[in-house]
């Protein structure tokens, strides 16, 4: 318990980077994730196929694999820099690797939500004159969205707890700093494990509760 | 899943239209290809030395091959110890006692919202100080995956049998079977075949958790493939790339056989 208590400022910040990756990366993803679910659904076969050649591949692929073809491939390797600073660096490359890997299982939710939606919508919508593009801004995504709120809680909460792989590119948040602490207060595994162990238990029982009842306060009434 | 009602069958301007987009959409595509193409060259990723040792039989024979069977072995494993606790606890949870239902729903819980390496870490360097040895990476990696994975499938198995008729178990207990047997030779065996794709795609999750095992030092795919051939060759690229390509070769018949299985009911 001392362990805990003496180093809870650094636990703390350890956190806290765990809670910027994933706020960061669920937008991220949120944003990517339509684009992709769009894209799979549009007119277009190259459209199409480009974006389900990404998803295949996304979700097919360990995130661990993922994390370090970003950190070693893209930053080492390719030589991209995204700032000056090291951590600051390996933080942007972490957020990109998991955005490329989360925004295709949002996108997969999404696409299932839009399978939820009548027929009858896109038509009523196509024969008032709306394009593709406005059917699906203004009349099934909006409706995909309320159908699946609680499949995306789900990967917000999978995107918390993937978080910790970071420590691959060489961000240091929750798990890099249990790891440290368990070689310093070797005595005090069990009370160090228990304690990151609430701590993800407090960042991901709220979200699952909140999305739960947005779910239920979201769905469509049919 | 066709989406065609989310548009007409385009006329002859609409063909025309979207043959113009397509094209347009394809020089995007083509113009990426070639930023990715222009920045490898820049660094000499396409260079023969890169590619060529991942042909070689020694690279496969040495690095490839025992980190496939390394993560095929810690998968297999986790699988079926994953198995079992999630029938284990599906069916405690499941139990109409008290004293049996909230122990085991509690652990399920736990497990489920506590990240795979925070476990897996727990496992590795708490091993010492919890049972006086110290466990192998390859232990504290299965150890991780049966508890994680075995509490998502619980939760699924026990999704199944609550998806049941409420009839077959009432006909079950009908005939005169017991509590156990009907939960055995009744329950169970429909919750697997309903939830079978289910139970599967998790398999294909926890086969891609196993790469985390590198982070403690076992010799995995990604460890071997990635660190291994990577440090020889200075090929991280190509061989990040070949090591994607037999992960998702992989997942993919999973998949295929997911699918198979649930069409098969």
């Amino acid at each position: 318990m001392e362990a805990l208590l003496t180093e809870r400022d650094t636990i703390l910040a350890a956190f806290w980077m765990t809670i910027r990756l994933t706020a960061v990366s669920a937008l991220g993803s949120l944003v990517l994730g339509t684009l992709l679910a769009a894209m799979r659904v549009a007119p277009l076969a190259s459209l199409r196929a480009a974006a389900n050649c990404y998803v295949t591949v996304a979700r097919n692929t360990p995130l661990t694999l993922v994390l370090l073809f970003t950190g070693l491939g893209v930053g080492a390797n390719l030589g991209v820099e995204l700032s000056d600073d090291i951590a600051t660096n390996n933080y942007w490359l972490a957020v990109i690797g998991l955005t490329a890997y989360t925004s295709a299982f949002v996108c997969e939710a999404l696409r299932s939500g839009l399978n939820t939606v009548p027929v009858g919508q896109a038509e009523a919508a196509r024969s008032l004159g709306l394009g593709f593009v406005q059917t699906l801004r203004l009349i099934t995504l909006p409706q995909a969205f309320r159908a699946v709120v609680a499949p995306l809680g789900s990967i917000l909460i999978a995107l918390t707890k993937n978080t910790t792989i970071a420590l691959v590119v060489g961000v240091s948040e929750a798990s890099v700093r249990m790891r440290e602490m368990i070689e310093t207060y070797g005595d005090q595994v069990i009370e160090i494990f228990l304690g990151f162990a609430a701590g993800f238990v407090l960042l991901c029982l709220p979200m699952g509760l909140l999305f739960g009842w947005l779910s239920r306060r979201m769905a469509v009434a049919r | 899943m066709s989406y065609a009602n989310l548009y007409e069958t385009p006329g002859p301007r609409g063909i025309r239209r979207n043959r113009l987009l397509a094209g347009g959409v394809a020089l995007v595509l083509l113009a990426l290809a070639y930023v990715v193409y222009v920045r490898f060259d820049a660094k000499d990723q396409w260079t023969a030395e890169k590619w060529t040792p991942l042909l070689r039989g020694d690279v496969w024979a040495t690095f490839i091959l025992p980190g496939l069977a390394g993560t095929l072995g810690a998968a297999v494993a986790g699988v079926i110890l994953a198995g079992l606790f999630g029938l284990v606890f599906a069916t405690g949870r499941l139990s109409e006692h008290r004293w049996i239902r909230v122990p085991a729903a509690a652990v399920v819980e736990f497990f489920r919202s506590v990240p795979l390496l925070l476990l897996i870490f727990f496992a590795f360097f708490g091993s010492y100080v919890l049972i006086g040895v110290n466990i192998s990476a390859f232990a504290a990696v299965v150890f991780g995956l049966t508890l994680y994975n075995g509490s998502v499938i619980a939760e699924i198995i026990r999704a199944g049998v609550q998806s049941l008729p409420r009839g077959q178990a009432e006909a079950a207990y009908a005939i005169g079977m017991r509590k156990g047997q009907v939960m055995r030779l009744i329950l169970l065996p429909q919750a697997f075949r309903a939830m079978m794709p289910a139970i599967v795609s998790q398999f294909v999750v926890l086969l891609k958790d196993s790469a985390l095992g590198l982070i403690v030092g076992y010799d995995e795919l990604v460890d071997r493939g990635l660190n291994g051939i990577a440090a020889n060759f200075s090929n991280v690229i190509p061989a990040a790339i070949l090591i994607a390509a037999i992960f998702i070769l992989i997942n993919l018949s999973l998949d295929r056989l997911a699918h198979r299985l649930g069409a098969a009911r």
